[in-house]
This record gives structure tokens, C-alpha cells and sequence, in this order.
């Protein structure tokens, strides 16, 4: 059996201290120790952008960062994106656009949005396809995505 | 044509399990937590094509934390017969054959033992230990290779049945047919020129992002509880049952959420091994795939190896086709291949056809529906020529389309004869449009156009509404909603009882608590379930007519409805004061559908695409892409143009980039994200939408289903815009480009 490690760190704002084995991803740690089932797998190796999470303010796929690598970071995750009771503007504008179908992509592409948004609020349509090639999506061809962040980044703007 | 004012049909609300989908709350298969959880892990075999000489466990199951280990050998072993995989019937022992092999493995990642320990780690290092003695075969990797005299034979029981009758001749073809109408011989004899092409088409996946999962818990009552990611919960029930030899009143599936299918979720691999797991444990065993799973071990759409010959005569009138369909079924009978001959000529009216059709097993994963399965392939192989007829009798190819356009009445080789369909219409708009016509702006561009048919599908659909005391209704149904169909639907009962589509709740549920429904495929969810929805809603208006009749002391009959609001004589009520007074009235109201639909409209689909075409390095670029589509009519027209921009995306990269690169032993070379190449947002423009709506006379509201159709003109439009650009036809899919340079240098030789 493997020793687990103790790690501490900050997710969606709250203190967080975990046990886990130094084998085990990040997106491991959260869907299965921590019950944050809204970041998905898609592959485990980095290739699709389902666990997207933010470390430290970095766009990461959270299948290619071990647990252990979370000491002291500060994390966000799908679930730390809505202020409060309300949805973020990305969460809005992706439902008033349609720009989700089977939605198991959906929380990747607005945590890289927000990261997009947060760095450059005014992004032409090829810095957020750019952006967004780091996420698959197989349903929507990615047309209403792309209009679903143009239009949270108006809003934001306005 | 008539055209009905609706207040909600036509709308776009937002859908019903919006919040939950963009807060990372909604809960998909693999989510799914349960005390004493066990994890499961699935040994696959090495090589495509080998004898199982025997299984040691022993060492795995010894090994720390591992709970249970089981084969082939541990499924009951019942009987053949024929079980309904949702799209067709198979022999159960293929059907249990792919979930764990017997005796042979026919594909590498074909399923050979299962482990479920404390940890997936655990079990996967467990697997390691299982001692599998193999004697590898030679193996068949393509529909050519697999017809050669003297192939490899997958299965030694396996005899062709050609014309429908059952020969006596063992070997990988699994079935030939042929469709005949008019005289093909005096057809082409008619024609003034003729065009014969040869094509292959690799094997795709459908690329869900969602990798398939499933939790089993064989509980102490002798119930088999299964909760899982599947386009249809029936299906699962019903094979689960079959293998597991007990009756479906001893399953229940309940259906998660699922992360995409597009055909590729109705076959069943995992829930019967987690069920057998489960029975030796005694504990809920869950068990997800890895990708690299997802592309050796779940059902692709099958490669093809297609010849179509077309005649016409110089006024732009085709007198004959004929077309030659070998499609790769993969380990088992089934290619999508009968589908694949309903579609190819489908979009046109000719008098003398001969389709001839061959279902190929080979050493590939056995093949699964992909978004209208098997026309795809075709549709390129049609198309491809339809355009080089066109250009070389010096007609605009959409002009040549329209001249031969199939329409109401047009009989098709394959039998049926077309009830009202929106073909012409679909062309006439992509002429219509200002993509058609707009100068493509620069050397290396080119321009192309293709169609495509999808015949759509009905089957059995349930729905129960109940009627709130505040005006609201819960609707209670059992198709997986992969693309918004929780809304689609409950608009359609909305509409109904003139209430906003907000004001119904929707929910999918377990193969308990609703009445049988078929899978969430062949474009029907919308068409059928949203038609049960509407005979609920038409029930729950006939109940509270009755309602209103008894408070105004007055006959039912004498009673209307009309947007929401029940009049009689100089009385009304709105359908949210009446809900508050139904306990008065005699108790709760709750209405029922249950339909099979007969009146399924099929739906045409066209392509107008630009591509840039690098001359050095074969790169294809989509400049610019606009996809048409008759929708009869669009209940939630966002998620019609969704289903339209999404299947344009896959049939572009299925154009460009997409296949299984196997090696000459079987073995997949490209089976992960990286390597399988799917389109990002980087490698597509945006994707314009046409709506046509010709109204289905099948339907309540004119829908027809639109999920399928959409995917068919991609890679013919495309391949025809490369020709246009770059001089070259192409005749293999993918065009990438190794593809497109070979293409270019044999011209240039």
C-alpha cells in the first residue's frame, strides 16, 4: 500500500486539507477525495481540457498535475466560477447563446474563459479561439461558444 | 403550405438544466458516489486477432485490495437468440461476446477480464497479473483485405446470407444484398457520359468527450440497480437482462447524465461486467473507461470501400446509378451498411438503380451507429462523382442537383416512396444564399457544394405529465437528453396547454419510473418523445376540460381551450386558476402519452464550402462554411442550428484530419486526443446556419428530426472545394495532408 501525503491548500477560496497518494492527479484529489465532480476527464493526458481548473491563476488541466503539487496553491474550480446565488456573466451568455449540448465539456471551456477574460477583456474572436483550442468540445462546433465569450466580455465591459 | 402561429414552438428558452450544466452540478455517470464504492478495471487483449488458450487469475486475485476477478466464463450460458440492441437485433453471443470474449479475441482492446479492487489503481495493477496464454492469428483489417479468397476468418460459424438467403459459405462477409429498380443496362446505354469512381474511407470515432462508465450494484433482493452514461436506458436493461439471463423486471438503469453519443452510447460494454462484479462482491462496482479504451474497445463507424458509377444524359438528367457498398463491420455483423445503400442515390429521382451492399466483419473494434450511420460514406462517394458529372456537362452543380432532385412521390431504390420532403427547397436555398455567389478572394481557394438524406426514425416513446396546484406541470420522461431535448419536449407540451415552456419541468428517469422509450438516436427525440409529450398534454387538456365543465355545472364537450385560457359560454378560466382548483374537482389530474409514430419525415441537408488549399504542404483551411438543413419544423431553433453547426464540425474533421491509423497487426497507432485528430475551435470558422422548414405531415407541430442529416454533406463538399482549389478529386478519406500532396504530385507526373 502506498503512504498518503497530507497537502493544504485554497480551493474556490476556502482552506482546504486533504490526505492523498503522491500517484493521484489533482482531478483525482477533487472529484473523488474532495467530491468536486463538476471538473471532468475526458482523457487523462491533457489532450481534451475537461478538468481545466486555475492554479494560481494558471490555466492547468488539473489530469496532469498531481495532488501533491496543490500544496499552498490557491485552486479554482467550475464550482468556485458563480458569485454566490447568481451565475457569472460566462455562465449566463453560454445559456442565453445555446452554447452548450451535452454540457460534460462545458465547465473546462468557461474556466478557460474566465482565465481568457480576467487577462484580456476585450479578446478578438482569434484570441478566444486560441484560448479555447485548449479545450475539445464534439457537439456544438464551437460557433456559439465563441459568441456566448464574445458576449460575457461586452457585458463585462459595459 | 399553412402556417401556424404557436407562442412557444419556434421560441428559444433557456434550457431546463441550464444552471446545473454551467455550475459543474449536473451529475454524469462517472460522477455517481455510493457507500462501499468497489472500482472496476477491464484487461483487454494485446492483439486483434487471437485464440484465448487459457486465464490464470489467480495471481491477480491475490493481490492486495483486489475484490474480485471474472471472465467470460463466469456469464451464464444460455441459449442463442436474437436481442434488440436498440438499432437492430444481434445474436446474444455476439452481444456478449463484445462485453468479454470467448474462445477468441477479435480486436485489440477486445475485453478479456474484469478486476474490481478498493482503488482503480489497484485494479489496474492487478491486471497486470493475469496471465492470458494467447496464439496469435493473422488478422483482416479492411473490407478489401477481409474479401480476399484465403483471409483470415474471424468467426468459423459465420456463413454469408446473400439475397436474403443463407448460403453454406463460411467467411468474413457477413451479409450481401442488392437493391434493384428499372434497367440499369438500358439506363447507362441512355446516358450521353458516365463517371465510375472508387473510394475508401477510414474508420471513425464519434469523440464524445464523456468516456463510457457504469456503477452496478447487484443488491440483496436479487435486483441488478445500474446507473450509467447511455443514449438509451431500455437498451441497457433489456441486454443486461439478456446476458445476465434474468428477466428485465430484475434490472433498473437509471440513466446520468451523459457527455455526449452521437450513436456511439447505445451499444452496451460495461454494465453487465459491473454487474457480475457486483455479484461476487456484494458492494456497488463502478468501472470508466480510459480514452485509449474509447478508441480500441467502443464502436467506431465502420471504414468503407465504396464504387459508384452514375450516368445522365448532356440535358443534366441522370439515367442511371449504381453503386457497390463494402463497409467494415468491425469484429462482428452489423455494419451500418443497409443504411448506407437507403442513403447513397437518395437525394435524387433516377429510374434504373442497383445498389449492392456487403457487411464485412474484420479485426477492428465492432462498429456502433455514428450520426447517420453509413450515409456519410456514401454521401462522398455520390457526391464526389454528382460533381464531376456536373462540371464536365458544364452545368452549375446545383442546378444539375435541382434537375434530378428526389421529391414527393420519388420512389427509392430500397423501396419506400417519399412522402412530402424538403430537398428541392434545401438547394434552392444554398443558391440563394450570398456564400453561393461571394468571390472567394485569392489563389488556392475553391469552392464546393454536396447533400445529404437521413431517413430519421420513430419507435416507442412514454411521457407522463402532472398538473401543480400553481399552474405548473412535471413531465416525467425516459430519453437521455444529449443535445437540450428536455426543452425541445416540454415545449411541445407547453404549446399545448398554453403555458411558457418555464412553466414545465422535465425530467428523465429510470427504466422504473417511466413507460418503455426507445434510444435518444436516429433523430427522433424531438419527433417522438416530444409527440408522447403532446398526447400527455392533450390528455391533461381533455381532463381539466372536464374539470371546468363541473365547476360551470355545464357538458365538457362545451368546453374549449385556447392558449392557456378554458371558455364556456361567457365563463373563463386560465390554466393556472384551474390547476388551483382541481382538488375541488374531483383530486389530482395527471395525463399520459405513449405513441409508436408511423409519420417520421426524413431531412436533407446541404453544404456550400470554401477551402484554401496549400500547395507546398496540402494544408486544408476552411475559409468559410454554411450549412442548410430542413427541420419541417424548428421546435428550439438555437439547438436545431446547434445540431446543424455540430454535426458540419465533425463531417469536417472526418473531411480532413480523422482516423483509426492502424498498423499491419491491428493495433490502433493513434488512440488518444493528441493523435486522434478532432477539430478545435482553432481549425473552424464560424458556421452558418440555414433553417428549412418544409413541415413534416407525420408530425403534431411539422418537426422532423434534425440530429443526423447535418453530418452527411461535409466531406463530399469539402473534397469538391479541393478540386476546385486545387485541381485534384480526391477519393479517400481523410483528405489530410499526405493525402492531398500524393494527390497533387500524381497529377503533376
Amino acid at each position: 500500500m502506498h503512504n498518503k501525503v497530507r497537502v493544504q491548500t485554497t480551493i474556490n477560496g476556502e482552506p482546504q486539507e486533504f490526505l492523498c497518494e503522491p500517484r493521484q492527479s489533482l482531478l483525482e484529489c477533487l472529484r473523488d477525495i474532495l467530491g468536486l465532480t463538476g471538473t471532468k476527464e475526458g482523457c487523462n493526458d491533457g489532450n481534451c481540457g475537461a478538468c481545466t481548473v486555475l492554479m494560481d491563476d494558471r490555466v492547468v488541466t488539473s489530469c496532469l498535475v498531481l495532488g501533491v503539487e496543490a500544496e499552498g496553491c490557491q485552486i479554482t474550480t467550475i464550482e468556485g466560477i458563480a458569485r454566490g446565488s447568481d451565475l457569472h456573466p460566462l455562465q449566463r451568455a453560454f445559456l442565453e447563446n445555446a452554447a452548450l449540448q451535452c454540457g460534460v465539456c462545458t465547465p473546462g471551456f468557461i474556466v478557460t474563459a474566465k482565465a481568457l477574460l480576467d487577462r484580456e477583456p476585450n479578446p478578438s474572436e482569434e484570441q478566444i479561439r486560441l484560448w479555447l483550442a485548449n479545450n475539445l468540445c464534439r457537439c456544438t462546433g464551437y460557433d456559439k461558444i465563441i459568441r456566448a465569450v464574445e458576449q460575457a466580455a461586452q457585458e463585462a465591459r459595459a | 403550405m399553412k402556417t401556424q402561429e404557436y407562442t412557444v414552438i419556434g421560441t428559444r428558452p433557456i434550457r431546463h438544466d441550464g444552471a446545473d450544466k454551467v455550475t459543474g452540478r449536473a451529475l454524469y455517470g462517472a460522477d455517481f458516489q455510493m457507500a462501499g464504492l468497489l472500482h472496476g478495471f477491464i484487461l483487454r487483449s494485446p492483439h486483434a486477432h487471437a485464440r484465448i488458450r487459457r486465464i490464470d487469475t489467480s495471481k491477480a486475485a491475490a493481490f492486495p485490495g483486489v475484490k474480485a476477478v471474472v471472465t467470460a466464463d463466469d456469464f451464464p450460458q444460455v441459449p442463442e437468440r436474437l436481442v434488440d440492441l436498440g438499432e437492430g437485433d444481434t445474436p446474444l453471443s455476439y452481444a456478449r461476446g463484445n462485453v468479454l470474449a470467448q474462445g477468441k479475441v477479435l480486436y485489440r482492446g477486445h475485453a478479456v477480464a474484469a478486476i474490481a479492487a478498493t482503488s482503480v489503481h489497484v485494479a489496474e495493477e492487478a491486471a497486470g497479473l493475469i496471465e492470458v496464454d494467447y496464439e496469435v492469428l493473422p488478422c483482416a483489417l479492411t473490407a478489401p483485405d477481409a474479401m480476399r479468397e484465403g483471409a483470415p476468418i474471424l468467426h468459423e460459424d459465420l456463413k454469408t446470407k446473400e439475397f436474403g438467403e443463407q448460403t453454406s459459405r463460411v467467411s468474413n462477409v457477413a451479409e450481401h444484398f442488392r437493391h434493384v429498380m428499372g434497367d440499369i443496362e438500358a439506363g447507362f446505354a441512355e446516358a450521353d457520359i458516365t463517371v465510375e469512381r472508387e473510394f475508401n474511407t477510414a474508420t471513425v470515432h464519434q469523440g464524445y468527450i464523456e468516456p463510457h462508465n457504469a456503477t452496478a450494484l447487484w443488491n440483496n433482493d436479487g435486483r441488478i440497480l445500474v446507473w450509467c452514461s447511455t443514449q438509451g436506458a431500455f437498451v441497457v436493461r433489456d441486454v443486461t437482462a439478456c446476458i445476465l439471463d434474468v428477466p428485465v423486471s430484475r434490472v433498473k438503469v437509471t440513466p446520468m447524465e451523459i457527455g455526449g453519443g452521437f450513436g456511439g452510447k447505445i451499444p452496451v460494454y460495461l454494465e453487465p461486467v459491473a454487474a457480475l462484479l457486483s455479484k461476487k462482491t456484494g458492494k456497488p462496482v463502478r468501472i470508466v473507461m480510459s480514452r485509449k479504451d474509447v478508441f480500441e474497445a467502443t464502436g467506431p463507424t465502420p471504414g468503407s470501400n465504396i464504387k459508384v458509377k452514375i450516368g445522365a444524359r448532356k440535358d443534366g438528367r441522370i439515367t442511371a446509378a449504381q453503386a457497390y457498398l463494402a463497409y467494415e463491420a468491425g469484429a462482428y455483423p452489423g455494419a451500418m451498411v443497409a443504411s448506407g445503400a437507403m442513403c447513397v442515390f437518395a437525394a435524387y429521382d433516377i429510374a434504373n438503380v442497383v445498389i449492392d451492399g456487403f457487411d464485412v466483419v474484420v479485426n477492428k473494434p465492432s462498429t456502433a451507429a455514428y450520426r447517420a450511420p453509413g450515409a456519410t460514406n456514401a454521401a462522398f462517394a455520390t457526391e464526389t462523382v454528382v460533381d464531376e458529372i456536373a462540371e464536365k456537362l458544364g452545368m452549375d452543380p446545383l442546378d444539375f442537383r435541382l434537375k434530378n432532385a428526389a421529391k414527393e412521390g420519388t420512389r427509392r431504390a430500397d423501396g419506400p416512396k417519399y412522402r412530402r420532403i424538403g430537398c428541392v427547397e434545401v438547394i434552392e436555398a444554398m443558391k440563394k444564399h450570398p456564400h453561393y455567389t461571394a468571390p472567394l478572394g485569392g489563389p488556392n481557394r475553391g469552392r464546393g457544394v454536396a447533400v445529404g438524406f437521413w431517413f430519421n426514425v420513430g419507435l416507442p416513446s412514454s411521457c407522463t405529465i402532472s398538473v401543480s396546484a400553481d399552474g405548473t406541470v412535471n413531465l416525467v420522461e425516459g430519453s437521455t437528453d444529449i443535445g437540450g431535448t428536455r426543452t425541445s419536449i416540454a415545449m411541445q407540451a407547453a404549446e399545448v396547454l398554453g403555458i411558457p415552456a418555464e412553466s414545465v419541468r422535465p425530467t428523465v428517469v429510470d427504466t422504473d419510473s417511466v413507460g418503455f422509450t426507445a434510444v435518444t438516436g436516429g433523430s427522433r427525440t424531438t419527433f417522438a418523445t416530444g409527440w408522447a409529450a403532446y398526447e400527455a398534454a392533450q390528455d391533461i387538456v381533455r381532463q381539466m376540460k372536464e374539470r371546468a365543465a363541473k365547476l360551470w355545472e355545464t357538458d365538457a364537450a362545451s368546453v374549449t381551450m385556447e392558449r392557456g385560457v378554458f371558455r364556456a359560454a361567457d365563463k373563463s378560466m386560465t390554466f393556472q386558476e384551474l390547476a388551483a382548483k382541481l382538488d375541488q374537482t374531483g383530486g389530482p389530474v395527471v395525463g399520459r402519452g405513449a405513441v409508436n409514430p408511423r409519420g417520421v419525415g426524413g431531412s436533407f441537408s446541404g453544404n456550400i464550402a470554401d477551402v484554401e488549399v496549400d500547395p507546398d504542404t496540402g494544408k486544408v483551411t476552411i475559409l468559410r462554411f454554411t450549412a442548410v438543413q430542413d427541420a419541417g419544423k424548428a421546435i428550439h431553433p438555437s439547438y436545431v442550428e446547434g445540431q446543424m453547426q455540430g454535426g458540419s464540425a465533425q463531417g469536417i474533421g472526418w473531411a480532413l484530419n480523422e482516423e483509426y491509423w492502424m498498423n499491419g497487426s491491428g493495433t490502433m497507432m493513434n488512440s488518444s486526443l493528441l493523435d486522434y485528430r478532432m477539430p478545435t475551435a482553432l481549425d473552424l470558422p464560424m458556421i452558418d446556419t440555414v433553417i428549412v422548414e418544409v413541415p413534416n405531415p407525420g408530425h403534431p407541430f411539422g418537426a422532423r428530426g434534425v440530429g443526423e442529416a447535418n453530418i452527411i454533406p461535409p466531406p463530399a463538399a469539402i473534397a469538391n472545394a479541393i478540386y476546385h482549389a486545387a485541381g485534384v478529386r480526391m477519393d479517400r478519406l481523410p483528405m489530410n495532408p499526405p493525402a492531398i500532396m500524393e494527390a497533387i504530385w500524381k497529377q503533376r507526373d
